[in-house]
C-alpha cells in the first residue's frame, strides 16, 4: 500500500516535471483562478467593512423635555437594552449636549455670546440608539409610542431623517445582495476556466491513461498520478497567487484608504496571512485533484 | 487454454465483425491470426484482452469466462496476457526503463523485483544502453521491443501481438518475430496478428485465416493462402 502510494507520487512528480509547458500552462490559469478568487474575497471585506461603517453612521435620537429625571430616562435606557433589535444606547445628558454643542461651535463667536446670556442650559438629554439592522428603526420608535413616554419624550429624529435611513438601509441591503451574487458568479466562472484547464490536460494524456489500463494498471494506479499532478498544480499555483497579491495589495492598499477611510486591506490581508494562505492552498488542491479526478472518469473505463 | 466459444462481434449497424469463431489455442503454441484488413483479427485481439465485449458467445482463459470478470478483476487479468500494438503505445513521458518498470509497478511487484527484472528484459530485447532514452528518442523498431519487453514484465502466460511489425521495415520486422519466437520456446503462448505473407510463410507454425469475420483456415503449420 505504501509503496502504492510512494510510486503514485513519484509517477505524478515526474509527470509534473517532464510535461513543463503544459505544467506551465494549468499552473498559471489556476495561479490566475485562485488569485481572482482572494481578490473577489477582499472586495467582499472591502463591501463589508463599507456598509458597516455606513450603517454605523446610522443612528437615532430621542430628546426628552426638560426636567425629565436622570432616573427616568435611565430606566428608559435600561428597557430598551433589553429590545432584540437594540445594539447599543448611548445616554447624553443635558451637561454633556451642552459641552458637545460648545466643542461644536467654538469658533462661531455669536453662538457662544446668546449662550453666555442664557441662565439655564437649553439643551435636552437625549438616548441615542443603534439598531442591530437598520430596519429595525421603526420599531424601535415604536417603542416610544407608549402613553408613559409621550409625555416625556419631546422629538425623536428618526422621524425627521427617516426617508435618508430608509434609503441608505436599502443601499446596503441591496450593494449585498448584488456583491454576493456577483461573488458568486465570477467564483464559479474561475473554477469552471481551471476545471476546463485541468480537462484539456487530461485529454492530452487520454491515450497512455488507456495504455496504463491495458498493461495491468487498477484504476486507481492509472488515476493516482494525475491526481498528485493536480494537487501540485494547486499548491504551486496558490503559492504563487499569493505572492502575487502581497506587492498589490501593498502598493493598492493606502489608495483605497484614501477613497474609504476605515478600511486598510493590507493589515487584513496581514493578519489573515495564514488563514488566507490556507484558505488558497485548499482551494487549489481541492480544484486540481477534483477536477482530475471527474476529467479522468471518462478514460478509466477500457 | 484459451477458447472461444461460439464468439460473435457486431457492431452497430449491423456491421458483422466476427461470425460464430470456435477456437482452440493450447499451452504453449505460437498461432498466426491471418487475414486482409477488416478481416476481424483485431477485433478477435480486443475481445480477448477485454477491452470490447462479445455480441454473442463466451471466451474462456483455462476455465474462467473472461465476459463475466468484474471490473476490479480486470487488473489481474490484464496482467496474464502481455500485449503489443502496432503503435507501440508507450508512456511518453517515462524513459525506456521507467515503461517497463511501469508494468511491474502496477502489478504491485515489490521494487527489488523491479531493479533485477527491468535490466534482464532490456538485455533480453537487446536494449541495455538505451535504458533512459524516451520513447521519442527511440526508433521505431527499438521502441516496439521495449514495448514488447513491457509486455513480458508480468511473466504473462500468453503474449498477444497486433501486427507488431506493421509500422516497421524489413530489418526489424525479422528482429520482432525472432524475439516473438525466442519467447515462445521460453513457454509463453504468442498470439500474433498480421497481413504480412512474408511473415507467415516463414513462421512455419500453425495460421488461422480469417475472411469477412469467419475462420475459413485453421493449418498447423500453414502458409498464407489469400491472394
Amino acid at each position: 500500500m505504501l509503496t502504492t502510494l510512494i510510486r503514485v507520487i513519484k509517477s505524478g512528480w515526474f509527470n509534473f516535471w517532464r510535461n513543463k509547458w503544459l505544467s506551465t500552462a494549468a499552473i498559471s490559469i489556476m495561479s490566475l483562478t485562485i488569485f481572482s478568487i482572494t481578490s473577489l474575497l477582499l472586495i467582499n471585506v472591502l463591501v463589508n467593512s463599507l456598509t458597516t461603517n455606513l450603517e454605523d453612521k446610522i443612528d437615532i435620537s430621542v430628546y426628552f423635555k426638560l426636567g425629565t429625571s436622570e432616573n427616568q430616562i435611565l430606566d428608559i435606557r435600561n428597557e430598551l437594552v433589553k429590545l432584540d433589535q437594540v445594539r447599543s444606547v448611548e445616554y447624553v445628558s443635558t451637561k454633556e449636549a451642552l459641552k458637545l454643542f460648545k466643542e461644536k461651535h467654538k469658533d462661531n463667536e455669536v453662538l457662544m455670546q446668546s449662550l453666555g446670556e442664557l441662565d439655564s442650559n437649553p439643551l435636552e438629554s437625549s438616548l441615542s440608539i443603534k439598531a442591530q439592522e437598520t430596519s429595525q428603526y421603526e420599531s424601535i420608535v415604536g417603542f416610544f409610542n407608549q402613553e408613559d413616554y409621550l409625555e416625556i419624550v419631546d422629538k425623536i429624529n428618526y422621524l425627521e431623517n427617516k426617508i435618508v435611513i430608509t434609503r441608505l438601509a436599502s443601499i446596503v441591503k441591496v450593494t449585498r445582495q448584488v456583491g454576493s451574487i456577483v461573488l458568486l458568479i465570477l467564483i464559479i466562472m474561475a473554477i469552471l476556466v481551471a476545471f476546463n484547464t485541468i480537462r484539456l490536460t487530461i485529454y492530452s494524456s487520454r491515450k497512455e491513461i488507456k495504455v496504463m489500463k491495458l498493461v495491468g494498471a487498477s484504476n486507481w494506479f492509472a488515476r493516482g498520478p494525475f491526481i498528485v499532478e493536480g494537487i501540485i498544480y494547486g499548491i504551486i499555483a496558490a503559492l504563487l497567487a499569493l505572492i502575487f497579491i502581497y506587492p498589490l495589495l501593498w502598493y493598492f492598499s493606502p489608495k483605497i484608504t484614501t477613497y474609504l477611510p476605515g478600511t486598510d486591506l493590507f493589515y487584513f490581508f496581514q493578519t489573515n496571512l495564514i488563514s488566507l494562505f490556507l484558505l488558497q492552498l485548499a482551494i487549489g488542491v481541492a480544484l486540481g485533484s477534483i477536477s482530475s479526478i471527474i476529467a479522468i472518469r471518462r478514460y478509466l473505463d477500457v | 487454454m484459451i477458447v472461444f466459444k461460439k464468439v460473435s462481434k457486431i457492431y452497430p449497424f449491423d456491421c458483422q465483425a466476427l461470425v460464430n469463431i470456435n477456437l482452440l489455442i493450447k499451452d504453449g503454441e505460437f498461432v498466426s491470426i491471418a487475414g486482409r484488413s477488416g478481416a476481424g483479427k483485431s477485433t478477435l485481439i480486443r475481445l480477448l484482452i477485454k477491452e470490447e465485449l462479445p455480441t454473442h458467445g463466451q471466451i474462456f482463459w483455462k476455465d474462467q469466462d473472461i465476459g463475466i470478470l468484474k471490473n476490479k478483476d480486470m487488473p489481474l487479468w490484464r496482467r496474464q496476457i502481455g500485449m503489443v500494438f502496432q503503435d507501440f503505445r508507450l508512456l511518453p513521458n517515462k524513459t525506456a526503463y521507467e515503461n517497463i518498470a511501469f508494468a511491474m509497478e502496477a502489478g504491485g511487484r515489490p521494487n527489488q523485483d523491479i531493479i533485477r527484472d527491468v535490466p534482464q528484459l532490456l538485455k533480453l530485447v537487446n536494449l541495455t544502453e538505451r535504458a533512459e532514452h524516451f520513447p521519442n528518442q527511440l526508433s521505431g523498431g527499438e521502441q516496439q521491443r521495449i514495448a514488447i519487453a513491457r509486455a513480458l514484465a508480468h511473466r504473462p502466460k500468453v503474449l498477444v501481438a497486433d501486427e507488431p511489425t506493421g509500422n516497421l521495415d524489413l530489418l526489424n520486422t525479422w528482429e520482432i518475430i525472432r524475439l516473438l519466437m525466442k519467447i515462445n520456446e521460453l513457454g509463453t503462448v504468442v498470439i500474433l496478428s498480421t497481413h504480412d505473407r512474408d511473415i507467415i510463410n516463414g513462421l512455419d507454425k500453425r495460421v488461422i485465416t480469417l475472411e469477412k469475420g469467419k475462420i475459413i483456415k485453421d493449418d498447423p503449420n500453414g502458409k498464407y493462402i489469400l491472394f
